[in-house]
């Protein structure tokens, strides 16, 4: 994968290389599937996708499962000063932790809500695919 | 077997911490603290047989660079926490007999590129990934600096147990008037009011940026030795009498399971019980603060209060070198400011030293037998 053309400041940016492990996860989100790691020795989802589950250590022994796209929201803090100058024109939006109903966390943002005021811990939440070009999709969060 | 009291600091030497050192270099800035640490501790360059250095740098060549040749050196790899996890490494080292006197030295020198400089080439990939977690995190949109991660874990902490604004405003406040007060810190004489926190902008709600760490350069360097050897130099020694760690547990923040709680729920009682004394016997702290809500978390897992309760305990609590329970007395590094090359936990090594010899001078605490340090 690749940035594209430097010169260009095209969204979505940042693009962060994909490591071959992770890739169903991104080739699926396009297709507006969530899917995780699921060890079969001790049947335990996990995130993020890794050589062994962090649970049992067998390694090479899972398979990407579809899940619900029902969460709730763990954590998460309202942006004003991103890292990347890209998500400068979003501020504020929300970075969050987001746990998945199957026992898994990870890192999201919540839309299609006001901010601050609609924001609230353990807020149930479904997912929501972003389709941000042809061949990327995110994996966001909006109240269910 | 433990290395309660078989080693001590016996000296230590730092240079001022600020924005940073545009003409100098991080081994320049080295050598002059390790110089300054081995002349304090009466001993001479040849006696040092021991190098403990921080993260990124090789610690083989920073003995060269120094002219040591060590019996014994290592590069502590425990992020932030790797200054305090150099003390016991060094503790048990010279407990083994494997070294006589092994400097401790952290620091940087170079204009720091910034986080921000450092994230915007990861995400070019340009540097490789801060973790394995980083393309799942970064088209999020994540934080300058590590602030975004501490401000979902203190949101989650005031939800959990109803920390205010306010509390952790009046952290701050303590420690910029110790660092008012340390013409060593890069807020020396700029104290702050619990309104200039609370009006200072959100970084990312509920983070103030004078919750913040200022990423300075620096440089700081101990001696450890065993506590026979101690005994015959000129310093009161800082005898170490236990230590737990590390501190750190994960690269990836996200992946604790609770993330209001610390590995110090490990690493503090194993300390504790190791140098037989346990909170009451504890006159003062110093604890690693990047940001306000990682001290009071760990504070909370040492078990200075119970879980979530930290923040009444600094609202009706005086925590400056003046206070009932001095904590962060340099002004930690929220008020001093971070060194590089993981220098900023080192901070509170040596700032604990300087207390327990009783050389804090004007922040010298009324009372430092027993210091406990997170850093
Ligand atoms: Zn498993």
């Amino acid at each position: 994968m690749t940035n594209g053309n430097a010169n260009v400041a095209i969204k979505p940016e940042p693009r962060p290389e994909v490591p071959d492990l992770s890739m169903p996860f991104w080739d699926a989100a396009r297709d507006h599937k969530l899917i995780i790691p699921r060890c079969r020795p001790c049947n335990r989802f996990f995130w993020y996708p890794r050589e062994a589950c962090p649970n049992c250590l067998e390694s090479d022994s899972w398979e990407w499962q579809e899940v619900s796209g029902n969460a709730r929201l763990h954590t998460f803090t309202i942006v004003y000063q991103p890292q990347h100058p890209a998500f400068q024109e979003d501020v504020p939006y929300v970075f969050a932790i987001v746990q998945l109903d199957e026992g898994v966390r990870l890192m999201s943002n919540v839309v299609d809500l006001d901010i601050p005021e609609d924001v609230e811990i353990d807020m149930r939440l479904r997912v929501k695919f972003d389709d941000v070009s042809e061949d990327w999709t995110l994996v966001k969060f909006a109240p269910a | 077997m433990s290395i309660r009291g078989k080693a001590a600091i016996v000296g230590f030497y730092e240079i001022p911490t600020q924005k940073e050192y545009p003409d100098r270099t991080t081994f320049g800035v080295m050598a002059e603290v390790a110089r300054g640490a081995i002349a304090d501790a009466g001993l001479r360059k040849e006696d040092i047989d021991g190098l403990i250095n921080g993260e990124g740098v090789n610690s083989i060549t920073v003995a060269e660079a120094l002219g040591i040749e060590p019996k014994y050196t290592a590069s502590m790899t425990t992020h932030g926490s790797s200054g305090a996890t150099a003390i016991a490494t060094a503790a048990a080292v010279i407990s083994a007999g494997l070294a006589n006197y092994i400097l401790c030295v952290f620091g940087e020198a170079r204009p720091r590129s910034s986080s921000r400089m450092v994230g915007q080439a990861q995400a070019r990939g340009n540097l490789p990934p801060a973790s394995r977690a980083t393309e799942l995190e970064l088209p999020y949109g994540p934080v300058i600096a590590m602030n975004g991660w501490y401000g979902l874990i203190k949101q989650r902490h005031m939800f959990e147990y109803g920390t205010t604004q306010e509390q952790f405003a009046k952290m701050v406040v303590d420690q910029r008037f110790n660092a008012a007060d340390n013409e060593n810190a890069v807020w020396y004489n700029q104290p702050v009011t619990q309104e200039d926190v609370l009006n200072s902008r959100f970084t990312n709600d509920p983070l103030h940026l004078l919750e913040s760490v200022m990423p300075c350069s620096g440089a700081h360097a101990v001696i450890v030795a065993s506590a026979d050897r101690a005994k015959s130099l000129p310093n009161d020694p800082a005898y170490i009498l236990g230590a737990g760690g590390p501190a750190t547990s994960h690269d990836v923040i996200w992946q604790r399971d609770d993330i209001t709680t610390t590995p110090v729920v490990h690493s503090a009682p194993t300390a504790m019980n190791m140098a037989e004394v346990n909170m009451n016997d504890v006159d003062l702290a110093q604890f690693y603060d990047c940001y306000t809500i990682l001290a009071m978390a760990c504070l909370e897992d040492a078990g200075l209060t119970k879980k979530g309760d930290i923040g009444p305990f600094y609202e009706s609590t005086d925590t400056t070198y003046k206070g009932e329970f001095p904590i962060n007395t340099d002004g930690g590094q929220i008020g001093a400011g971070q060194t590089g090359g993981v220098g900023g936990g080192f901070r509170h090594v040596v700032e604990g030293t300087r207390q327990v010899m009783g050389r804090g001078g004007i922040r010298q605490a009324s009372k430092a037998d027993i210091c406990l340090v997170n850093g």
